[in-house]
């Protein structure tokens, strides 16, 4: 199975976040917290569902990533472009940081 | 201009104050994200990939000065400094913060503007030619009866829950530029035999996944009875439409399904029932909302200006604008501008807080304060002096709005695809930039002629491809972005849906693909025949073959 991590939108300004291995939600995809097998992924969207995050993201779910080098990229397109931002406007979003 | 009353007014305030309580219920745990959903998209916010997404109805794509000047603002403000005029006639902000989308709703309405009815299973905003009030060609300025439409629809307390959403299009010119007949229902005005003015209605048009050309319901409705009319229409909806599944759930399906003729007999059942009630509109009420669209101040002009002239003569940037942008105007000297928001190689719709604020100042000082949005995604100035056209295109010009390509093969529909939208499958507007870069060249613009390109994100068809002359689809094929050509659309008077060529392109070889099918078509076509009309000619064929060859 691949790597796997949990990704959401943030309540208050809808910005895409990671699950981070504190518990909190990080803007940034390296900070992420790893699965690498399917209970521990389970645990993980689990962890990330509980009622008590709603007033925190919107919409939880486990992507696919690779490690490539230090970094963590998402193997699927949409979620490359989630982490970064619009392709149109490299200006914008995480990857104008 | 219509103004809104005060019912209109305080109806929107309540709107947002409501709105406001909602967020910060939200906010502080009181609602679920389940029981808030709904509510947002009441109201217009989307959650998109990156961002929450705020849709803003702009009625018949008709605006004031200040009205654009807000979005300017708001665009500022609230996002990045951008916004996304949309095949709806709407515009889009991608950057709102939720907790800030309620003042952004009260600075709409400070402008009479707001985010009512552009989602969820209600007649969503109706739109309409362009050109509405300047159009030589039109009958009659069609947007009082989409006002009367909007009042009727709005909240309309019994199609509130349709089956699903309703997009009403009205034309009131032969010429159609709002793509009626790929609405739930087109209206196209013109005069019986008795010289009445009423309108075609036509019922089960749509895009999406299942797309149609919608059907006559209907030759000739006078104007007094065209709401009871709808209303009968929208009744039968109501009560028949499919509900077990949402992709069966549009008109076209029941059309489809039952066939014209029984849903004519059912809708003339239910029509003979209420058309002499309250909803019959009289001509002293018409006369009314026709009132509150009468045309601006014209000037008595010639229609010749030398002035025009000579700066056509001298600068052929400027007669190459007036060539495909200026459009005639029913008034003498008078012509209408349309301003491209697809500069060669940008996003296609996009325009800047700075561009929206000049464009509404030129229209203050160029054209009684009046701005149309088209389905086609750029902007209109509708009533422009001719003796005042190189003022404008100067300004235009140098805030890069003042390309010349209106109609070509680079005045590229294009959802936000992949870039922007949850739903999509492969990104589109990247495409369009290549697209626009590929045949940017003027002079071969020129020899190409009228060329309609669109292009969707994902089967959902926002981006109208079905209709474009050539139209594409960007699928996911395992992960990778691919791209499905379609030919033979077409959105006029003369819909067509297009059909699908063959099998898909990876998004390297797409761009050559299209350009082929250019290729052939300057090689194949007889003297001023445009692209859709060689193919209709010709068929898919010759197109296939340059496509595939022998594969
Ligand atoms: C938040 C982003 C958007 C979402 C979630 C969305 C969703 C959808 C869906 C689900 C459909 C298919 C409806 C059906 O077949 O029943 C659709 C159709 C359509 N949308 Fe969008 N859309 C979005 C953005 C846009 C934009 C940006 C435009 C304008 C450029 C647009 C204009 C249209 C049009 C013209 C259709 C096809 C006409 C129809 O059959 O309703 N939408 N959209
Ligand atoms: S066509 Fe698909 S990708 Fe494009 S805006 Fe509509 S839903 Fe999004």
């Amino acid at each position: 199975m691949s790597l796997q991590v949990v990704t959401a939108n943030r309540l208050e300004d809808g910005l895409v976040v990671f699950l981070t291995s504190d518990g909190g939600w990080s803007e940034n995809i390296n900070d992420a917290r790893i699965a690498e097998d399917k209970e521990a992924a389970n645990a993980l969207l689990a962890e990330a569902s509980a009622p008590e995050l709603d007033i925190v993201i919107v919409g939880p779910y486990l992507i696919d990533v690779e490690q490539q080098g230090t970094d963590l990229v998402p193997t699927k397109y949409r979620e490359v472009l989630r982490t970064k931002g619009p392709s149109v406007r490299e200006d914008l979003g995480y990857q104008a940081v | 201009m219509y103004r809104y009353d005060d019912f209109d007014r305080q109806l929107v305030l309540e709107r947002t104050e409501q709105f406001r309580e909602q967020v910060k219920r939200r906010l502080a745990g009181d609602i679920t994200e389940e029981q808030f959903r709904p509510l947002r998209l009441m109201n217009g916010v989307y959650l998109q990939l990156h961002a929450y997404m705020l849709r803003v109805a702009v009625p018949y794509g008709t605006l004031r000065a200040d009205q654009l000047r807000q979005l300017g603002m708001i665009a500022r403000v609230y996002d990045k400094g951008y916004g996304h005029f949309t095949t709806r006639q709407n515009i889009q902000y991608n950057w709102p913060k939720l907790d800030e989308i309620p003042d952004a709703l009260l600075d709409l309405a400070k402008v009479e503007m707001h985010a009512i009815q552009t989602s969820g299973n209600c007649i969503r905003n109706t739109t309409t030619d362009q050109y509405a009030g300047a159009a030589a060609d039109e009958i009659e300025d069609p947007r009082p009866y989409c006002e009367l439409i909007r009042q009727w629809s709005t909240f309309h307390p019994e199609f509130t829950y349709l089956p699903r959403k309703f997009k009403i299009a009205v034309t009131g010119s032969p010429n159609d530029r709002a793509a009626v007949k790929v609405h739930d229902i087109g209206l196209r005005m013109h005069q019986n035999e008795a010289g009445e003015t009423g309108f075609e209605v036509l019922v089960g048009g749509g895009l999406g996944r299942t797309p149609f050309v919608g059907k006559t319901i209907r030759d000739f409705i006078g104007k007094n009875d065209l709401f009871s009319y709808l209303e009968a229409i929208l009744r039968v909806y109501n009560r028949f439409g499919r509900r077990d599944n949402k992709y069966k759930a549009r008109i076209k399906i029941l059309v489809h399904e039952e066939g014209i003729d029984k849903i004519r007999e059912l809708v003339e059942e239910e029509w003979s029932q209420i058309k002499d009630g309250s909803l019959r509109v009289d001509d002293a009420e018409i006369a009314h909302y026709i009132e509150q669209f009468a045309p601006p101040a014209f000037e008595a002009l010639s229609d010749d200006d030398a002035d025009f002239e000579r700066h056509k003569a001298e600068n052929r940037r400027f007669a190459n604008w007036v060539r495909s942008n200026v459009i005639e105007h029913k008034q003498p000297g008078y012509a209408i501008a349309n301003v491209s928001l697809k500069p060669i190689g940008g996003i296609p719709g996009d325009a800047t807080d700075t561009q929206m604020e000049l464009v509404a100042d030129l229209s203050e000082k160029y054209s009684f304060g009046d701005v149309r949005v088209t389905h086609e995604q750029n902007l209109v100035l509708p009533h422009v002096k001719k003796a005042d056209l190189f003022a404008v295109w100067s300004e235009l010009d140098k805030a890069d709005l003042g390309t010349a390509n209106l109609g070509y093969v680079t005045d590229i529909i294009s959802c936000p695809g992949l870039d922007y939208c949850a739903l999509a499958t492969a990104r589109s507007i990247p495409l369009s930039q290549r697209i626009s870069e590929r045949f940017g060249d003027l002079d071969r613009q020129h020899d190409i002629g009228e060329l309609k390109i669109k292009i969707s994100g994902c089967i959902n068809a926002c981006g109208h491809h079905h209709v474009g002359h050539i139209g594409i689809l960007g699928l996911d094929k395992r992960g990778k972005e691919f791209y499905q050509i379609t030919l033979g659309g077409d959105a006029s008077q003369d819909a067509s849906i297009g059909k699908i060529a063959g099998a898909g392109f990876s998004e390297a070889e797409v761009v050559d693909a299209i350009e082929s099918l250019v290729t052939k078509y300057i090689d194949i076509r007889d003297g001023g025949e445009r692209f859709i009309d060689t193919y209709r000619r010709v068929g898919m064929d010759p197109f296939k073959e340059v496509l595939y060859g022998d594969r």
